[in-house]
């Protein structure tokens, strides 16, 4: 069957006619049986060939064309009795409650008929819905008594899933069936049918059609055994058990036993339908599997639905743990050759490449640059072996086209989920390597959010030249180094690249020559020439920058000192590059970090993407051979303090709770003042809070002043490499007031927070403070306690995480076909304006200066330092 | 007590354009007329202003980035 291109211009929901479903059915089917011993389908059995066939090498004996061409086609079954479909057994329940019992007209007064049908037809004029008004009308039409002939009406129930009950006694299908057929035509509007589609009595089935064996698949095992599909083991239960009923009915068998079959067949069509209804035992497989039936094919998350047809698999892509790799570049990705062996690129074979294309195909898909499949022009694809090797070498020429193996310096699509924005996936290029794992630079561990305690993440590789090509401009690495979200880099330099990059350039960081090649051999840079005398770390760092870079900037080590002493900085913090020369300060997280880096800032939107990268590569790497040449170590030892010190954080920390001890005794003696705006118990909480806070940041205080740059711990808190002071004055010094919900801690048990407290003890010690440090050790409550504040944190963030991706969600729905036109305006796919201009300002954020237009001040302090290097 | 809504701070200021100017906005956006954003004609402001369905408005606000912006909106 070849594909037919038609307009859907209506869609319209009805119910199938028994007629309709005889009409549209290739045959009957009688026998529960599928196979003969020969292994044949059984004529008028559930593999009837009539219904359709899968083997591509058959003709099908209903429509003629060829297996795999053929969508298949219906059968039905005649049911001995009337059975009710449960996907419709709420509606009858409702139909039945709001029509007589004996006339069968809706229990609406006439003069309610004559109204309720003016308003439909109105609505149905102003194609308003018609949901709100049917519900109505079923609330109104439940009356005791019949408007038309006087019937007394009884209780209609319904006994989940599909038994209707009338007063006490229970009604049969066929009884139902016949309720239905009373009811007029025109009352079919009233109850919410549509006469032109649908008949209330088709609710209840007397055929039931038998969908096409292309629905239904058996498989054969590789035991040879036949394993058949869910639907058709419950098909063969419905042809069983109704072959059973017809035969007692024949035999006159006794009204007990034919009721008994007859629930049982409603039984099956009714775990047919759905096996997760409620109140039937769901039908199992001999195993104890639950079986899959219609309705378990559709719902949920593996459904048809959320699974075909939202999402999709798809092909030429690969899956792996990454782990790390400091020498390739930003715009590579490492892939196993593992996984460069499965996956691959068409090439089209041409004059110029056939010489390439051949050593792929002599590869054969088991040697690495070697090729899967071969496509000949008239689209036939062949598997590449080793037997057909020769054959295919013999045929290729110019128009075949090869799919070879991935190799180096292919552009490939690398993804990291949950893709939150677009720097979630980029492309890389291609560096084949050994092992089992994707490779990636450091400094795209930022964009992706990836670490490596067994991040996966996937690769997908493009097919086409214009997908290649659009990738390589739009989507590489390189032009993501500048974030839309804040105008400044989110790739750069992490951890050890920034804590090298300080020990390099510190200031009294000198090498000697030798030892300053080696770091550039080491980091592949290019070799200068000989001084025959020591370097500083500065000049060294200074042979990466561009020769005419000009910046002035304060580092992250700054200690905002009250008066700035600029170039004379005792902490050189005050960082000036002079032509191309750093002159002062030193490198840290605001030279070339991620999501701070001023020096990579400016050297991606002065010096295009292309200088950026190589930049970043260098940069990163000389940072790294520095920090090798140095070494860098961190322990404990790091936050020790001398003992005097903790004597003094020890005297402190006790005052304070002192001081505490005296605001609750003020409390309770009455004599605390409360603050404006706040009860007296309110006003002792922030006090307690401020003194027990204060206490903590001296005691940081303290133990800070104890610090020094020799410190490694403290270097990479200062430079931005990784922790921060608190961190160390928590290890070091005081851990502090524990909390949750932004207080101290209340909570446990009644009117205290454990049975080690007296009730209604307010002390520091019994709200949550915790006194010692990390380093000391928590005595047991203050473990309790940390525990509690630490639980919540983990609890917020489970929560923020779940709360931020359906925001996310919601609003990438609403955005997504907006985009910005060649005019500056922003417009959705209808071309309806939604800004006149993008942004109101139409400025690309990403090549803004940290969303700003341009930075004037920055701008006048870099020509002053520039006239004043050419004086 | 009636408040005057459009002297409220949170109002930016909106005017009703002749078809002169009307044609020069479109023109000027290259767009029909209805692919401009809309504004309803019971919208508070559309009805104090005494607009009509099919009038265009201007629309001159306070922007974070742009500092002041010009946008216009057609009255349905
Ligand atoms: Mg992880
Ligand atoms: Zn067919
Ligand atoms: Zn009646
Ligand atoms: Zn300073």
């Amino acid at each position: 069957m070849q594909g037919i291109l038609k307009k859907i211009s209506q869609i319209n929901f009805g119910l199938l006619s028994p007629e309709n479903i005889r009409k549209m059915s290739v045959t009957k089917i009688v026998t529960p049986d599928t196979y003969d011993e020969d292994g044949y389908p059984i004529e008028a059995g559930l593999m009837d060939p009539r219904l359709g066939v899968i083997d591509p090498g058959l003709r099908c004996r209903s429509c003629g064309s060829k297996g795999g061409d053929c969508q298949g086609h219906f059968g039905h079954i005649n049911l001995a009795r009337p059975v009710i479909h449960v996907g419709f057994a709420d509606t009858i329940h409702k139909i039945l409650r709001s029509t007589c019992s004996s006339c069968g007209r809706v229990l609406l007064t006439e003069s309610e008929i004559i109204d309720y049908k003016d308003k439909l037809d109105a609505k149905y004029k102003n194609e308003e819905s018609i949901t709100a008004l049917i519900k109505e009308i079923y609330t109104v039409a439940r009356r005791d008594k019949c408007p038309h002939c006087d019937e007394e009406q009884e209780e209609v129930k319904i006994d989940k899933p599909v038994s209707i009950v009338e007063g006490n006694y229970k009604l049969t299908s066929s009884e139902v069936r016949e309720r239905l057929e009373k009811i007029e035509e025109d009352d079919y509007i009233l109850i919410g049918i549509n006469p032109v589609v649908a008949k209330p009595e088709w609710m209840v089935l007397t055929v039931l059609p038998v969908p096409p064996v292309t629905v239904r698949p058996s498989i054969t095992l590789e035991t040879g055994e036949r394993s058949e599909d869910d639907l058709t083991h419950k098909l063969v239960d419905i042809l069983r058990i109704n072959q059973r009923l017809k035969e007692n009915m024949e035999a006159g068998a006794p009204q007990l036993i034919v009721e008994d079959l007859w629930e049982l067949l409603q039984y099956h069509v009714t775990t047919y339908f759905d096996n997760e209804a409620s109140g039937v035992p769901p039908a199992r497989h001999r195993s104890g599997r639950p079986l899959k039936t219609l309705a378990q094919r559709l719902k949920g998350k593996e459904g048809r639905f959320r699974s075909n047809l939202s999402g999709k698999r798809v092909n030429f892509s690969a899956r792996t743990v990454i782990s790390p790799d400091p020498n390739i570049s930003i715009n590579e990705v490492g892939v196993p050759e593992m996984i460069a062996r499965e996956v691959t690129v068409p090439v089209y074979v041409t004059d110029w490449n056939i010489e390439d294309m051949r050593k792929h195909i002599e590869n054969g898909p088991k040697i690495h640059p070697g090729a899967n499949y071969v496509i000949r022009p008239d689209d036939r694809k062949i598997r590449v072996y080793e037997e057909t090797k020769d054959s295919i070498l013999e045929k290729l020429e110019p128009g075949y086209v090869v799919e070879r193996h991935l190799m180096d310096g292919d552009i490939v699509l690398f993804n990291r989920q949950p893709s939150l924005h677009r720097m979630s996936m980029m492309a890389h290029e291609v560096k084949v390597l050994p092992y089992k794992t994707f490779r990636l630079n450091l400094c795209v561990c930022p964009p992706y959010n990836a670490d490596f305690d067994g991040d996966e993440m996937n690769m997908h590789v493009f097919q086409t030249e214009e997908s290649r090509a659009e990738a390589k401009s739009l989507m590489r690495v390189q032009e993501h180094i500048l974030s839309p979200r804040f105008g400044g880099p989110i790739i750069g330099g992490i951890h050890d690249h920034i804590s090298g990059a300080y020990l390099l350039t510190r200031e009294g960081s000198v090498f000697e020559e030798d030892h300053v090649l080696q770091m550039l051999k080491k980091a592949r840079l290019p070799l200068p020439k000989r001084k025959n005398e020591g370097w500083t770390g500065k000049e060294v760092f200074s042979l990466l920058l561009p020769d005419d870079l000009n910046m002035v900037y304060r580092a992250e080590i700054c200690r905002k000192c009250d008066e700035c002493l600029r170039q004379d900085c005792k902490n050189d913090a005050y960082v000036v590059i002079e032509d191309g020369q750093l002159k002062t300060g030193a490198i840290d997280e605001k030279a070339y970090g991620a999501f701070s880096g001023k020096i990579l800032d400016s050297i991606v939107k002065d010096y295009g993407t292309d200088k950026a990268r190589e930049f970043l590569d260098s940069a990163t790497k000389l940072a790294i051979s520095g920090i090798m040449k140095r070494g860098f170590t961190t322990s404990t030892a790091d936050e020790e303090i001398p003992r005097e010190a903790k004597d003094r954080i020890e005297e402190l920390l006790s005052m304070a709770e002192l001081k505490v001890e005296q605001l609750i005794d003020a409390y309770h003696n009455d004599e605390l003042e409360a603050l404006p705006g706040r009860s007296l118990r309110e006003t002792l909480e922030m006090k307690i809070m401020q003194v027990l806070g204060e206490a903590r940041d001296k005691s940081g205080e303290i133990a800070e002043s104890y610090f020094g740059m020799d410190n490694h711990a403290v270097i990479m808190a200062l430079t931005g490499a990784r922790g921060s002071m608190l961190n160390l004055t928590q290890i070091a010094a005081c851990v502090g007031q524990q909390s949750v919900r932004g207080g101290r801690i209340e909570r446990g048990y009644s009117k205290r927070t454990l049975p080690h407290f007296k009730e209604g003890e307010l002390g520091a010690k019994a709200s949550g403070f915790v006194h010692s440090s990390y380093k000391k050790g928590l005595d047991p409550l203050e473990f309790f306690f940390h525990a509690m504040g630490g639980r919540e944190g983990l609890v917020d963030t489970a929560i923020r995480t779940a709360q931020s991706g359906y925001m996310q969600r919601r609003l990438v729905n609403a955005l997504q076909d907006l985009s910005v036109q060649p005019d500056g305006t922003v417009r959705d796919n209808r071309g309806i304006v939604i800004q006149s201009k993008y942004g109101e300002d139409g400025v690309d954020p990403a090549k803004s200066d940290y969303g700003k237009v341009a930075d004037i001040d920055r701008m006048i302090e870099e020509m002053r330092i520039k006239s004043k290097a050419a004086k | 007590m009636k408040k005057d809504i459009l002297k409220h701070k949170l109002v930016p200021e909106h005017a009703i354009l002749s078809k002169t100017e009307a044609n020069k906005v479109i023109k000027q956006l290259n767009i029909h007329q209805e692919q401009l954003p809309k504004i309803k004609v019971d919208d508070p402001v559309v009805k104090e202003i005494d607009a009509k369905s099919g009038d265009i408005l201007k629309i001159t606000r306070r922007s974070h980035t742009a500092g002041k912006f010009i946008t216009y909106r057609l009255v349905l």
